[in-house]
């Protein structure tokens, strides 16, 4: 009989590990903006995540120019789902989680931290991509 | 009703079987199943390698140094590098051949691992084969990986 309680104990458990900070690519690209002070640009976003910046790497280098579609990691080949919520809709949920692939991202693509501007102009790209 | 329960008790019991088993085997340890952290945050770009192959102080090397991590940068908050780096020391290998630092703190320099992808074993071109990529993608030969399990009849060459 215990097991019966505990099963629905460990699938509460479970539920209630969701992030603390649940939020949509909406509310996050109007903050960066809103942060930058400049209105995002899609057509800057897109030429940012598929043009090379003097590095190794792009964007696109693993999430492919089209991010509809599923990527690869460039180096362990990993499979990387699609990076647009049209095509993920879990994509940008977890603000934490938003910013820490930014700032990971920016670096090895740009050798640098990325602007709210530049993060507002990407998003502003990966949304364009309808539902 | 008493037959009812006993069906549910059944169930109950499968679904709990199913929540406990652990989620790797490996012919280089014991089953263990992996830190949903680790999973979480170092199989994002890669398959969940698992602890055994690598000794203590390689763990601690490379969880030292995160944001130079093989090429990217992969840093992570404070408590999530303490945590992941707490579970890796306390399953990292001991067993004799895994003793060793192999360089840079790469499974794939371990000499267990060249003696077992020997140039007899793997042809060279199997390696740039575009599958394949890199010899850190294990699951591009060993379907189970991600499972952490390497044993030969799980073995699948790419065409």
């Amino acid at each position: 009989m215990k097991a019966l309680i505990l099963v629905p104990a460990l699938l509460a458990t479970q539920l209630l590990a969701t992030p603390a900070r649940a939020t949509t690519a909406a509310e996050q690209l109007a903050g960066y903006a809103r942060e930058s002070g400049v209105a995002a640009d899609p057509a800057r976003g897109q030429a940012l995540f598929t043009q090379g910046q003097g590095r190794e790497w792009s964007c696109a280098s693993c999430h492919t120019s089209h991010p509809t579609a599923e990527g690869q990691h460039a180096s362990t080949g990993k499979r990387i789902a699609p990076l647009a919520p049209a095509a993920h809709a879990q994509r940008f949920t977890d603000a934490a989680k938003t910013e820490k692939w930014f700032r990971r991202n920016c670096s090895d693509v740009l050798g640098r931290s990325c602007t709210t501007g530049e993060k507002a102009d990407v998003l502003a790209w990966l949304l364009s991509f309808g539902r | 009703m008493r037959r009812i329960r006993s069906t549910l008790r059944a169930v109950t019991g499968v679904l709990l079987a199913a929540l406990l088993l652990p989620a790797q085997a490996d012919s280089t340890g014991p089953r263990l199943s992996l830190l949903p952290k680790y999973e979480q945050e170092c199989a994002a770009c890669h398959i969940a390698y698992p602890p055994g192959m690598l000794p203590a102080a390689s763990w601690q090397g490379l969880m030292g140094r995160l944001e130079r991590h093989y090429g990217t940068d992969a840093s992570l908050d404070a408590a999530s590098v303490r945590e992941i780096a707490q579970w890796l020391d306390r399953h990292a290998g001991t067993y004799q051949r895994v003793v060793e630092t192999p360089p840079d703190h790469r499974i794939t320099r371990s000499a267990w691992f060249l003696r077992k992808h020997r140039a007899d074993e793997v042809p060279p071109e199997l390696w740039r084969h575009p599958a394949v990529k890199s010899a850190a993608n294990c699951a591009a030969c060993h379907t189970q990986a991600a499972q952490g399990r390497f044993n030969e009849r799980d073995i699948h060459l790419p065409r």
